[in-house]
C-alpha cells in the first residue's frame, strides 16, 4: 500500500468499512502517515469543537426585531 | 424537497411540556407561537449562519423555517423532538438559499489536497503538529484561524463538513437533503477534511526534517 492509497482511503479505514491489516501494515513502516492520520483526527475534533464552544455562538437571546418579523409573516398568513 | 418534509429520523422522548406545547401550537394559540419562535429562534440562527455566512441570509432562513413549520404543524408526527424537527427544517431552508445564491470565486479543492509523487509518497511529509487539538482551543486566535479555513472551503464541501461533523447529521440524511448519494457525501466529507488539514498544517506544523 502507498501514502496516497492509505490517505484515499483513510475515512474507511476510522469507519472500520476496509480490510485494516493492510492499513495498519503500512502505518507499522510510514512514520508520514501515522502523523497524517493523527492531524486528521485532530482537524476534525478542532472543527467541531470550534462551533461548539458557545462563546463563538450567537447570544441565547435572539434579536428582538427577527421574533417579531416571524411572528408577524404569522399572522399575516391567517 | 419541500422543507416540511425535512422530517427528522432520530425519535425522541417527548416531555409533557412539549406535547402540551404541540396542541397549543395546533389549536392557534399565540402565546404557544411566541413560545417556540422565543426559544428556538437563537440557535437556528446560529445554524444558518454557520452555512450562510451572512447575516441577512441567515434571519430570512430563520424566518423562512417558521413559516415552513407553522405550515405543517398539523401533519407533524411528533416523531421526533420539536427542536429536531426544527434543526432539520433550518437546515433545509440554509441549503435551499446556497441553492440561490450567486456563485462566488473560491479555491478549487483538488489544490487544497494532498500532493503524491510518482511512486505514492507525499511530497511534503507529514510533521507533527506542536499543539494538541484540546491546546489549540484555549486559544481564541487559533479558534478564529480554524474558523477561517473552514470558510475557505469550497462551498460543496464546507456544508458536507458542517453537516456531518458540526451539526452531527447521519450520512444517509445529508445525502437527501443534498440530493447527492451517499457515497458523494462520504467522499465530499473526507475531501474536507482533508482540505482542512491542509490550510491549518502550514500553522500548526513543528519543526524538524
Amino acid at each position: 500500500m502507498t501514502c496516497r492509497e492509505f490517505i484515499e482511503f483513510l475515512m474507511e479505514y476510522l469507519l472500520s468499512e476496509v480490510d485494516r491489516e493492510k492499513f495498519d501494515a503500512h502505518l507499522a513502516v510510514c512514520p508520514s502517515c501515522v502523523t497524517y492520520l493523527k492531524t486528521y483526527q485532530e482537524t476534525v475534533k478542532v472543527g467541531k469543537a470550534v462551533f461548539a464552544d458557545p462563546n463563538e455562538t450567537l447570544p441565547e437571546e435572539p434579536p428582538e426585531d427577527l421574533i417579531k418579523a416571524i411572528l408577524a409573516a404569522r399572522s399575516k398568513r391567517s | 424537497m419541500n422543507q416540511a418534509d425535512a422530517n427528522p429520523m432520530d425519535a425522541a422522548a417527548w416531555t409533557d411540556d412539549e406535547a402540551r406545547l404541540l396542541t397549543a401550537l395546533r389549536a392557534g394559540d399565540d402565546l404557544a407561537f411566541e413560545r417556540l419562535v422565543r426559544d428556538h429562534s437563537g440557535r437556528m440562527l446560529a445554524v444558518a449562519q454557520r452555512f450562510l455566512r451572512n447575516s441577512e441570509d441567515a434571519r430570512d432562513v430563520v424566518q423562512e423555517a417558521f413559516i415552513a413549520a407553522f405550515r405543517s404543524l398539523n401533519s407533524f408526527e411528533g416523531s421526533a423532538r420539536l427542536s429536531t424537527w426544527l434543526h432539520r427544517i433550518v437546515i433545509n431552508a440554509a441549503l435551499m438559499k446556497l441553492r440561490s445564491r450567486r456563485r462566488v470565486p473560491e479555491d478549487s479543492i483538488e489544490d487544497l489536497l494532498p500532493k503524491f509523487l510518482e511512486d505514492g509518497h507525499q511530497v511534503h511529509p507529514s510533521r507533527e503538529w506542536r499543539r494538541s487539538s484540546e491546546e489549540m482551543m484555549q486559544d481564541e486566535q487559533t479558534r478564529g484561524l480554524v474558523r477561517s479555513c473552514i470558510e475557505r472551503l469550497p462551498e460543496a464541501y464546507r456544508t458536507v463538513l458542517i453537516l456531518r461533523d458540526l451539526e452531527e447529521l447521519d450520512t444517509q440524511e445529508a445525502a437527501t437533503l443534498l440530493g447527492i448519494t451517499e457515497n458523494a457525501v462520504k467522499i465530499r466529507l473526507h475531501r474536507a477534511r482533508q482540505a482542512l488539514r491542509g490550510l491549518l498544517d502550514p500553522h500548526f506544523r513543528g519543526g524538524g526534517a
